[in-house]
């Protein structure tokens, strides 16, 4: 067993860490993103995209979530998912190469659920999944009310109540859920290690009583607790990204395990990083709140930890 | 022990309730924080021609001359009615009790009918950017110059420092002291040259606090309280009043909060939940453990005279409390509790600062393990 990312899935890392990290402000960002292919990172290259596994999107997205970063990647990948699994033919080559090239923004939500969904936007391509039949439809011209939502650096919406049923998919999108799940843990999982990141730079350098903040027990325990829940989420969300390429029978377990705890981690560690920068922490300046809001979203979308631990049981003690 | 009240006290409820009933405080405007802030002054002038501000201060200063347990059941009311916090809490929750014990007649005669009245806003000026929990580390100065102080420095996170007039100000006076030793509290007239607040913007994107920069401000020698060099026991009694101060208010109003959740989960079916039951349930029990906890420290502080350090075991409790009701929130109300600008949105951002402002958890959890348990202090 060997968690290692190959050379190939270290580039991917390391090339969008440092993109991310010169174009912070996101201005522009999304083209360049489309140029070097990840908008379609995960779909089939006959479907125009790279036809990389999750294991790739799911770093990707990490990267993504570190940044904090405003694109619609994520909306974009996770339609793309279900389209790809469920979609026939005709569906497939309508939507997947434009959303490869990013030509059409996507978004998948769950049916009978209101839900804040990122990336959602009225007109473009939306996929409503049932989580319990599996099943899913598509919308050319997605149905949504647009909704701000307490993370403002991303566009969300709402499924309008009065939407008419959209096209079948009729392939089915149970799998391309649990993918889609994996990959939003992804992103939390980014979400955490830039909060700890933060951090553990700021204790460090932060001074009173004559000492560094994060000399004192409290701050270290605080910190020590940030990482555990974040490594927790971490092999987590690559296990269940390595079942959906390697093992699919583990997959359905393994992606509710991931979006639990990349829920529960999320909400913790960032919450936790505004506490350990005190005042700052709780000022629009400081970069920790934009993580905590994003953490807050993507904690509840697709299903929340608890939620995911009730699949589990089902699952478990079946 | 006896946990019942008296027939006097049930009877200042009921004229209180028959009042609050009669004068509700206007509509509460949205969106804009001036508005907002005008909105809790007249409701705090209101309650002030009513005689219901400082209940429990002298009636020589313009109080009600009532007993603390009054008091607490004038905050209690207050939530129950849905009623605002009036708009001057720090001066009536703060600088008032700080001056009752502290200031000399001429200042609790000059300042005290002000604050009841809400014609003079206070706020506090403690934290800088290099003393926050480390408050003995201030660094502002106050030299001598003319009849009184001539203070220059920086001060942050100054609540209700653009509509205040007086400023709970501690600086240094002492120029080769350190730490606790040679700073002396002062109030700061903010209505002059030398003051300059700055909005900081914070993550709920209003901006409730400030940066204050002080250049040559001065400030008088009749208003130094407590005397020049004593300006750390003085802002312990401030400290302590808002940990133990404020603790009706805040308890009723999670109430209130949890009420409203509570109301939320049977409206759409999360209530029937085991897991969303246990955690209101939990969230009830912790909330009628802060009101018995706030009601048991009220003895306290009629034994001696100020709050002890329990209040930082309430303080505490309430910020947890309060960040684990908006959490469980935004699992049972679902999209509209991670919408922009709700109620619910805004709660659960604002309680963020809960376990920061007023001390944080950790500065309180050490406050509570050493002059509470009386545990070895960290070198
Ligand atoms: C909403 C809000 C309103 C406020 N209003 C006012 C106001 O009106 N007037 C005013 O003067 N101040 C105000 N404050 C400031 C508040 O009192 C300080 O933010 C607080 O005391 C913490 O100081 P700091 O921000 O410098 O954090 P720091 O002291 O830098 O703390 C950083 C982290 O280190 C931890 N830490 C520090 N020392 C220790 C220790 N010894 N042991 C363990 N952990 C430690 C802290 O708990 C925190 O997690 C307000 C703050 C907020 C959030």
């Amino acid at each position: 067993m060997d968690f290692e990312f190959s050379d190939e899935q270290r580039a991917i890392r390391d090339t969008a860490r440092e993109l991310l990290a010169e174009r912070r402000a996101g201005e522009g960002l999304w083209p360049e993103l489309v140029e070097l292919g990840w908008a379609g990172i995960g779909i089939a290259e006959e479907n125009g995209g790279q036809g990389l596994g999750l294991v790739e999107l799911a770093i990707l997205a990490e990267q993504l979530g570190h940044a904090c970063a405003e694109t619609p990647f994520l909306g974009t990948a996770l339609a793309a998912l279900a389209i790809e699994a469920g979609g026939d033919a005709a569906q497939r080559e309508r939507c997947l190469p434009a959303l490869a090239a990013g030509e059409r923004g996507g978004a998948l939500t769950l049916a009978g659920r209101r839900e804040l969904i990122p990336d959602a936007a009225a007109g473009e391509i939306l996929v409503v999944a049932d989580a319990d039949g599996g099943t899913g439809e598509l919308y050319l011209e997605a149905p949504i009310e647009p909704t701000e939502a307490i993370d403002p650096r991303r566009r969300h919406g709402l499924l309008r109540p009065d939407a008419a049923a959209g096209d079948p998919l009729p392939g089915g999108v149970a799998a391309a859920l649990d993918r889609a799940r994996v990959v939003v843990a992804a992103e939390i999982l980014g979400l955490c290690r830039r909060a700890l990141e933060e951090t553990v730079a700021y204790v460090k350098e932060r001074r009173q009583f004559g000492v560094p903040v994060g000399s004192f027990q409290a701050v270290k325990h605080a910190a020590a607790q940030m990482l555990r829940d974040t490594e927790m989420a971490a092999v987590a969300t690559y296990y269940a990204a390595w079942s959906a390429d390697f093992d699919a029978p583990s997959l359905p377990a393994a992606a509710a395990i991931a979006k639990a705890a990349a829920a529960d981690a999320g909400r913790a560690v960032t919450a936790a990083a505004i506490q350990l920068h005190g005042g700052i922490g709780f000022t629009w300046e400081a970069d920790v709140h934009w993580l905590f809001k994003r953490a807050q979203v993507d904690a509840a979308y697709l299903g929340g930890a608890a939620s995911q631990r009730a699949r589990l049981a089902r699952l478990t003690t079946a | 022990m006896d946990l019942t009240f008296t027939a006097a006290e049930e009877q200042f409820r009921q004229e209180l309730r028959t009042w609050l009933a009669a004068n509700p405080p206007g509509p509460e405007p949205r969106g804009d924080e001036d508005a907002h802030y005008a909105w809790r002054r007249d409701w705090q002038r209101m309650l002030h021609a009513g005689g219901w501000t400082g209940v429990d201060w002298p009636l020589e200063y313009g109080g009600r001359g009532a007993s603390l347990t009054e008091s607490a059941i004038f905050f209690e009311e207050l939530g129950h009615a849905r009623a605002p916090l009036p708009a001057n809490a720090l001066g009536l929750l703060l600088g008032g009790p700080t001056l009752m014990s502290w200031g000399s007649e001429e200042q609790k005669e000059r300042f005290l009918a002000p604050i009841l009245s809400a014609e003079e806003i206070w706020c506090q000026g403690f934290s800088e950017p290099e003393a926050g929990s480390d408050l003995a580390a201030i660094k502002t100065r106050a030299v001598r110059g003319g009849d009184g102080w001539v203070i220059s420095g920086q001060k942050v996170w100054t609540s209700t420092a653009q509509y205040a007039k007086w400023c709970m100000l501690v600086a240094r006076t002492d120029p080769e002291s350190t730490r606790h030793k040679g700073l002396t509290y002062f109030l700061l007239d903010m209505e002059q040259e030398g003051v300059e607040v700055v909005p900081l913007r914070q993550i709920t994107g209003e901006s409730e606090f400030n940066e204050l920069f002080l250049d040559g401000a001065r400030v008088p020698d009749a208003q130094v309280v407590g005397g020049v060099g004593n300006g750390w026991m003085v802002a312990l009694t401030t400290l302590m009043n808002e940990r133990a101060g404020l603790a009706f208010f805040l308890q009723v109003q999670l109430r209130q909060q949890l009420d409203r959740l509570v109301e939320a989960a049977r409206a759409n079916g999360a209530a029937e939940e085991p897991l969303t039951r246990d955690r209101l349930a939990d969230l009830h029990l912790r909330t009628e453990l802060l009101r018995l906890m706030a009601w048991r420290g009220l003895g306290t502080i009629e034994r001696y005279g100020q709050p002890g350090p329990e209040g930082s075991l309430t303080k505490w409790l309430w910020s947890e409390t309060n960040q684990m009701l908006v959490q469980t929130a935004v699992d049972v109300v679902g999209a509209e509790a991670l919408t922009a600008g709700s109620p619910w949105s805004f709660a659960l951002l604002r309680a963020r600062g809960n376990s920061i402002e007023g001390g944080t958890t950790e500065i309180l959890k050490n406050v509570v393990s050493e002059r509470i348990l009386g545990l070895p202090r960290h070198s």
